[in-house]
């Protein structure tokens, strides 16, 4: 038990932008800046940042969907040399955002749950059968659904299956892909609950992403902040919003609508990111930082310790 | 199935289509069971007979062949021949097809570039080439014609299957542990299945003349073997003497290609979803209004909604989306109207100015007055005065909202001169001093991006610099701020707050969001199933909530700073409004229901500005 769930190392993506006609690329954009990071058994690792952040790419290459341009993943101490879903699936699964969108509309449900059991796993009918009952009853799904189309669904039930088909692969680790924000307010409570209480009942790790602070506090140990493809801060859920250390996050916790406190715009210059194919030299958040200096425009600060299991990179921290 | 085949035949001329072509098949299909001549048996005594003579019914050819049988066992050879080539072309097409749009890239740059040079080629001629290279004969004309098909059929599902390629369902299932094959075909092809029929339908009518065409020009069937084309080719020679000989073949011919056309093109309008929902019936310019109740008096509110109701009928189905909303703003005044989806908060806003699309919607009662006139059931030319001059909207996604075509400063002067008989020149400055107003950066630049060419925030800054525009009196917007980012929401709420305060615009506010409406909204309504539950001053709503509903949908929501926890959620879902309960809608969801709140219809009681709509309230209110 003394290997970390999830330890990821340097990992970084960049994609080639603009193909010449003979398959050269004109440009590159770096999605995911390398970082490095490690997950806990048993962990919720929050990860939150703005649209561009590279957070959806993240989370892609932990389960496989894209190679990573540099870097390594070791899932439960096992190195992941190769992107390839199949291989991930046994130990990383993946929950869509829109549940909808991620069920195959011409299969019915059964067909949509059987083919990781059968295929990751080796089940005769059966075995299948009796599994997916025991997942059907932890998610609070009724079993006569499994004959059913995914658009006589509404968007919670739609999502329970969604995380039904990924605890059937029985892996340690599921990566949440906004699970929530497509759902109505009432819905999204009882599927975090669900969550949460899964969890327990079968010693998973979560990482779970989201757009929304507020979700992504209530449900997480840890919370790791994106900027523009690079971790700019991470420590204890209970810390970094009411804490934070980087001003990036300071930033993104005061802009979060709160009853009872007073409309203000945290932040009246440009709002825009810098421009991906053409990134400044030093630190990314420069440019709307109060705090900015001319090291900050020159040099990319690194994740430092700040203390109390906090990390931040920036050179003047809060 | 059975709604397939009701769709098919509610269109005439496809029903016809297929009753002519069921009686050819039928026909042909027992021809070997028919007394009939044999077709090849030659009689030159008996040649060019006239239709009708005793013993051939359709009269006999040069070689005194009996035409009826030569017809109908012609007919049965090429109907099997085109009816192969057409699933040769569709199985490698589409396999073509497949292949190129899963795998993507140089792959799929290579195989189109070969499809693209082989329908650079006339097609006849592609087919000569074909049967010259394999020597003539029916088989090698089938196949000529499978072949010369297959780049419209390799187009066509390439293109299907490009945009299926990524979507979220195949993503899941490479992480259930299929493999490439597994999932080309056990996920995308049963979603292009649709298409390949649709595309074989309407294309075998073609290919059956082109193999005709093929052996007219004597490449397909050889003699005495008879099929259409053949028949046609060896009647050329007496088409002056014994014109009946090419008019036989050639009428069925004709029946055949039309029966089969018509047929198929029933069959892709009752396949295609879009065709089969309705949705590319375009709706009236106004939302279509029945109003059964009396219009309620007027008000002195700069905009009151007053006992509205609007349903859609979809079918047998009535969805009651709005049933007795009403609602009033002041000038300088900010509304907010909160609610899941579903619960017809945005069908109210969009029912002010008869936006509502019609059909499937009708506005079925109440009124919504703008200063004093009644706009539901006013006139085409009224409304459209109003529209986007007095009363403008804000929507959610501006991307959707903005024409993609014209640059945004053109559509802001646009949407200036619309209403204001100016130049070019003049609304071209009005909107670059909008675009100040709205704080845009460098607007003199922006007015000459695209839509796609600003970010979420930037587009929706222009969204509102548009509905600021004619400088209305009143802002409808609806949930603006949901697709952006939260730092970028702060700024748009703020500017929003700004412009109310200056202008003394009055904001309906449509969200789902406590904490946007907290900060921003003097009032607030909260909506469940169509109707108020809850309405009153932001803060006294949010602190106290006295509907139940209200109370639990805010103890849903984390807020930021409450560490982390257990979340109380709403057990079941909101009621379809098609099927609403009597009495309380939230009864069956609430722990406090009792029989009383499923008895009968509960009213929105209170002194306002403070109302509720419950029997038995969390809080007794003033």
């Amino acid at each position: 038990m003394s290997d970390p769930a999830l330890q990821v190392e340097d990992l970084s993506k960049t994609f080639d932008v603009g193909k010449t006609l003979l398959g050269g690329a004109r440009g590159h954009v770096r999605a995911v800046r390398p970082m490095s990071f490690t997950v806990e058994r048993g962990e919720t690792m929050g990860i939150v940042g703005e649209s561009g952040c590279g957070k959806s790419t993240l989370a892609r290459m932990l389960v496989g969907l894209a190679p990573p341009s540099t870097g390594r993943i070791e899932i439960a101490g096992r190195a992941q040399d190769r992107a390839d879903p199949a291989a991930f699936g046994r130990l990383i699964q993946y929950v869509f955002q829109d549940p909808l969108s991620s069920l195959n509309p011409r299969k019915t449900i059964r067909q949509i749950m059987e083919a990781p059991l059968r295929l990751l796993h080796g089940m005769n009918r059966a075995a299948c059968d009796a599994r997916i009952a025991e997942i059907f009853d932890a998610v609070n799904l009724r079993p006569e659904f499994l004959s059913r189309y995914p658009h006589e669904f509404s968007g919670g039930q739609a999502q329970r299956i969604g995380i039904a088909r990924a605890l059937a692969a029985s892996p340690e680790i599921i990566v949440l892909d906004e699970p929530v924000s497509a759902l109505d307010v009432s819905v999204q409570a009882q599927v975090l609950n669900l969550l949460a209480q899964l969890k327990d009942e079968f010693g998973l790790t979560y990482l779970f992403i989201s757009h929304d602070l507020a979700v992504v506090e209530a449900v997480s140990t840890r919370i790791m902040v994106l900027y523009f493809g690079a971790v700019v801060e991470i420590g204890p859920a209970d810390q970094v919003f009411a804490r934070p250390r980087h001003p990036y996050t300071r930033l993104l916790a005061e802009s979060a609508p709160v009853v009872g406190r007073p409309l203000s715009a945290p932040e009246q210059k440009g709002t825009e990111l810098p421009d991906p194919l053409n990134p400044p030299p030093g630190c990314a958040f420069a440019a709307r930082c109060p705090r900015a200096s001319e090291t900050c425009r020159k040099l990319d600060p690194p994740l430092s310790d700040m203390g109390h299991g906090q990390y931040a990179a920036c050179h003047h921290p809060l | 199935m059975k709604l397939f085949l009701s769709l098919l035949f509610r269109n005439r001329l496809a029903g016809f289509g297929a009753v002519v072509l069921g009686i050819v098949v039928l026909a042909v299909l027992a021809t070997p069971f028919l007394p009939l001549p044999d077709p090849n048996a030659t009689d030159t005594a008996q040649k060019f007979l006239r239709p009708g003579t005793a013993g051939h019914l359709l009269g006999t050819d040069h070689l005194g062949r009996d035409l009826l049988s030569r017809l109908l066992w012609g007919t049965r050879l090429s109907l099997a021949v085109g009816v192969a080539a057409a699933v040769m072309a569709a199985l490698g097409g589409s396999a073509v097809g497949l292949i190129a749009g899963y795998v993507g890239g140089r792959t799929d740059n290579i195989i189109m570039r070969g499809v693209d040079m082989l329908m650079a080629f006339p097609y006849i001629l592609l087919a000569l080439a074909i049967v010259a290279a394999l020597g003539p004969g029916l088989l090698n004309a089938l196949i000529a014609v499978a072949v010369v098909n297959i780049p419209f059929f390799a187009r066509n599902i390439r293109g299907i299957v490009v945009g299926l390629a990524h979507r979220e369902f195949v993503e899941a299932a490479r992480l259930s542990g299929m493999s490439h094959i597994r999932i080309m075909l056990s996920e995308i092809l049963p979603n292009v299945v649709p298409v390949i029929v649709i595309a074989m339908s309407t294309t075998v009518g073609w290919m059956i003349l082109e193999t005709a065409g093929l052996s007219f020009l004597g490449l397909g069937s050889q003699p005495p073997t008879a099929d259409l084309g053949s028949m046609l080719g060896e009647a050329r020679a007496a088409l002056i003497t014994a014109p009946h000989t090419a008019l036989v073949p050639g009428a069925m011919i004709f029946l055949i290609v039309m029966s089969i056309n018509l047929l198929g093109d029933g069959v892709r309008d009752a396949l295609d979803p879009r065709l089969r929902s309705g949705a590319l019936s375009r709706p009236m310019a106004a939302a279509l209004v029945r109003r059964n109740g009396p219009v309620p008096e007027a008000s002195d509110d700069l905009l009151a909604l007053q006992d509205l109701h609007t349903e859609f009928h979809a079918g047998k189905r009535v969805l009651r989306a709005v049933s007795g909303v009403s609602l009033a703003v002041k000038p300088g005044e900010c509304l907010g109207v909160i609610g899941e989806s579903g619960s017809g908060k945005s069908v109210t806003a969009l029912s002010v100015m008869g936006l509502v699309a019609s059909p499937p919607g009708v506005i079925t009662g109440g009124a919504a007055r703008f200063k004093g006139q009644d706009m539901i059931g006013a006139d085409f030319e009224t409304l459209r005065r109003l529209r986007g001059d007095r009363i403008a909207y804000i929507f959610q996604d501006p991307l959707a909202t903005l024409h993609p075509l014209y640059k945004v400063g053109r559509q802001m002067a646009e949407a200036i001169q619309v209403h204001h008989q100016i130049g070019n020149a003049e609304a071209r400055a009005r909107a670059l001093d909008l675009f100040r107003q709205v704080r845009i950066p460098n607007p003199e630049s922006r007015l000459d991006s695209y839509p796609h060419e600003l970010s979420g925030g930037m587009r929706q800054r222009v969204g509102i610099a548009m509905a600021l525009a004619n400088d209305p009196d009143v802002i409808i917007a609806d949930e603006p701020t949901t697709a952006l980012d939260v730092t970028v929401q702060a700024q748009i709420l703020s500017l929003l707050d700004d412009l109310r305060r200056e202008r003394g615009l009055a904001i309906v506010f449509i969200t789902h969001d406590f904490g946007v409406v907290a900060q921003l909204c003097d009032r607030v309504a909260v909506m469940y199933a169509g109707r108020i539950v809850e309405e009153g001053p932001t803060m006294a709503v949010l602190e106290a909530p006295a509907h139940p509903y209200t109370r639990r949908l805010i103890a849903c929501v984390p807020e930021l700073g409450g560490g982390r926890r257990e979340l109380a959620a709403i057990p079941g879902l909101p009621p379809a409004v098609d099927a609403l309960p009597p009495g309380c809608a939230f009864a069956p969801r609430c722990d406090k229901a009792q029989e009383a709140c499923r008895a009968g219809d509960i009213a929105l009681e209170g002194a306002s500005p403070r109302r509720v709509r419950c029997i038995f309230p969390e809080e007794a209110i003033a």
